[in-house]
């Protein structure tokens, strides 16, 4: 295999996982603090509609990224009316969410179908994206797969070494406790929801701005699940998501080079290899029930209602 | 301001209305989204909602489209009884079909009435095992059924599409991704000469029938049930929470793919690409407006089934885009899980003096 080539597939991977990396802290953080939201597929749906129809619109990739967050938080704020004020049941209303975001987004972009807009612009950094091999290996991506990734740690930060970080995960393992010794519990669960629905929003026109630039209907395929997957892969620690999400997303892109290489599978296998993984991952994570015992928030997806 | 009291006892009477709530809840909103779409929004609502069900042959798609949705949905309800969450109906109803689909395909040609009962056969096991695989790992490995059943729903999809790309793709077909017509004996009967709705319907409510007695009147249903609503006592009474799991995912897997088997015998008469318009995720929504109970089932899928028909024919005659049904059928779970607060809550208007409330409040907070 010449190096070129191995440039390129590595350089794909990147773009892959970039939504998956996006979506998945956002979501790790939300569960942190005890509220499961199964809407992710759905907001991202949501995010990738409104990133691609503000670009669209106004030429500017950078409202259309903000449009894709302030859409994934309109989201998680209805999940969070429903589920942190009303106290709905967790599991249904993430359903409804997803339900609802697919339907929304096919909805809002039945006029984009068939249309594209210029792909988000690769940094150039002096010197550095010119050097031989590394260069277009490190240094040659748009500037959300570095957001994301510096994203990542600053959230490992904020969760291990900030008061906020410890509010958040005090308000997840014991929410009454908190509640007792004078801790926003809700507003603070609202805070991690909207948060999470930002960066879902922002992983969904991450797929309709940079990775594919056009509108699909239902072109998540499935990533807010992978996503969620993804979360009890890293055992809800966030340095875990970024080898998850590149792990997935070499496997996503292996399908494309699968057939560029003339592997005698028909595509169709190939393509599902990204769900099978997930699958095999969760099995491997979980077999063990002392990992997510240890691991798992203990008020994960229970409604706290003050009393 | 009013603030929401916690009622002594669930109300029953909001039990049963909250889904006429939510239907009522989201008619209206429909009725403004088409006033924001430039229809008028009275004849919009009568062509949308009212004038499928004018006529035989609206009555008859009715209960075509009801059909998958209420075995999906009867199916899904026994589960969701008891917190168990199968969310990839739709890859079983996919699995049944194509389990089915090659039973007609093998034995193309053949005339006989056991073709039809063994497709059947197929469809249901082709959907109970896909179903297995959750329950199997959830069982086994603690995996989440959520997360496992959905992502086979994908797996599913790519498989058929395997299928209808290559080895079962009519040679005649001029490359189309489709199979053969299914011969007649592989076809389902039509209830009535000049509409589409067939026997599955029938079979649909033999299901109904069959969870309603499996719900009320057996052990292993009240078991369920028990785990579902407290998952203590069921703990403390010995209940088997692997066995619930099973049987959740074989009984939903398998009428799943029952729902497959009407649909490819059904209006499809063939293998295509896709079997179902996502009638596996809809049906969640319809066992949630049903109440997870057998009938409300059948009465969810029939609304259901509604927005899907009433759909179409404002595409038809309106140009209205088709997406609608899918923000309806979201909505319509929205308004359910709001209006669902007022069962153990209601509201209670400010009457009394306005100091003694904040003490009370304080008290009973």
């Amino acid at each position: 295999m010449n190096p070129d080539y191995l440039v390129a597939f590595l350089a794909s991977t990147a773009g892959a996982a970039t939504p998956l990396v996006l979506a998945s802290t956002g979501e790790l953080v939300a569960e942190r603090s005890g509220v499961l939201n199964l809407g992710l597929e759905g907001i991202m749906l949501v995010g990738a509609v409104a990133g691609f129809s503000v670009t669209l619109h106004t030429g500017s990739a950078a409202l259309g990224l903000a449009a894709a967050l302030l859409a994934g938080m309109a989201m998680a704020l209805l999940f969070g009316v429903l589920v942190l004020t009303l106290q709905t049941n967790q599991v249904a209303t993430g359903l409804a969410l997803t339900l609802f975001g697919i339907g929304l987004s096919a909805f809002a972009g039945r006029d984009l179908v068939g249309q594209t807009v210029a792909p988000l612009p690769r940094l150039h950094l002096p010197v550095l994206s010119d050097l031989p091999f590394v260069g277009p290996l490190l240094f040659s991506f748009d500037g959300m797969v570095y957001a994301s990734l510096a994203l990542v740690v600053l959230t490992g930060w904020m969760l291990a070494r900030t008061r906020l970080g410890l509010l958040i995960r005090a308000v997840g393992e014991a929410p009454h406790s908190a509640h007792a010794i004078g801790m926003p519990v809700v507003k603070l669960r609202y805070a991690t929801v909207l948060a999470g629905g930002a960066l879902a929003g922002l992983g969904g026109a991450y797929l309709s701005l940079a990775l594919t630039p056009m509108w699909v209907e239902g072109m998540t395929a499935g990533r807010g699940w992978i996503a969620l997957a993804q979360v009890v892969f890293a055992t809800w620690k966030p340095r875990g998501l970024v080898l998850g999400a590149y792990l997935f997303g070499g496997v996503t892109v292996l399908q494309f080079h699968g057939q560029g290489l003339g592997v005698p599978i028909p595509s169709e296998f190939l393509s599902m290899l990204p769900y099978l993984a997930t699958i095999v991952v969760l099995v491997v994570i979980c077999r063990d029930p002392r990992t997510i015992l240890l691991n798992k928030p203990v008020s994960l997806g229970q409604n706290f209602k003050a009393d | 301001m009013s603030r929401l009291e916690a009622r002594p006892e669930p109300s029953r009477a909001m039990m049963l209305s909250s889904p006429l709530i939510a239907a009522a809840a989201m008619l209206v909103s429909g009725s403004l989204l088409f006033l924001f779409l430039g229809q008028a929004p009275l004849h919009a609502f009568y062509v949308y909602f009212i004038k499928p069900l004018t006529s035989w042959y609206g009555i008859g798609e009715l209960l075509l489209k009801a059909t998958p949705l209420t075995l999906c949905g009867v199916g899904l309800a026994i589960g969701f009884r008891a917190n168990v969450h199968n969310i990839g109906a739709d890859g079983q109803l996919t699995m049944g079909a194509v389990a089915a689909g090659c039973v007609a395909l093998y034995f193309d040609g053949a005339e006989g009435p056991w073709l039809l009962p063994l497709m059947i056969l197929a469809g249901a096991v082709g959907g109970a095992a896909w179903a297995a695989v959750p329950a199997l790992l959830r069982t086994r490995f603690n995996t989440s059924e959520i997360l496992v059943s959905l992502m086979l729903v994908y797996v599913a999809y790519l498989f058929l599409g395997y299928l209808v790309h290559g080895p079962v793709r009519d040679p005649a077909g001029y490359n189309f991704p489709q199979s053969k017509m299914f011969g007649d004996a592989a076809m389902l009967p039509l209830l009535k000469e000049g509409l589409r709705v067939n026997a599955a319907f029938l079979l649909s409510l033999v299901a109904v029938a069959g969870a309603w007695f499996f719900c009320r009147h057996s052990f292993a249903g009240y078991r369920m049930q028990v785990s579902g609503m407290a998952p203590a006592a069921a703990l403390y009474a010995g209940f088997s929470e692997p066995k619930n799991v099973w049987i959740a995912f074989l009984a939903s897997g398998a009428l799943a793919g029952v729902a497959g088997v009407g649909e490819v015998a059904g209006p499809l008469g063939q293998l295509q690409a896709s079997v179902s318009p996502g009638y596996g995720f809809a049906a969640i929504i319809v066992a949630y407006v049903g109440r997870l109970h057998p009938v409300g089932v059948l009465l969810a899928a029939l609304l259901m089934s509604l927005l899907y028909i009433g759909g179409e024919t404002a595409q038809i005659e309106l140009q209205l885009p088709s997406a609608i049904t899918g923000l309806f059928q979201g909505l319509l779970l929205f308004y359910l899980l709001a209006a669902d607060l007022f069962i153990h809550y209601r509201i209670k208007p400010r009457t009394t003096a306005a100091v003694a409330v904040p003490v009370v409040a304080k008290e009973t907070a």
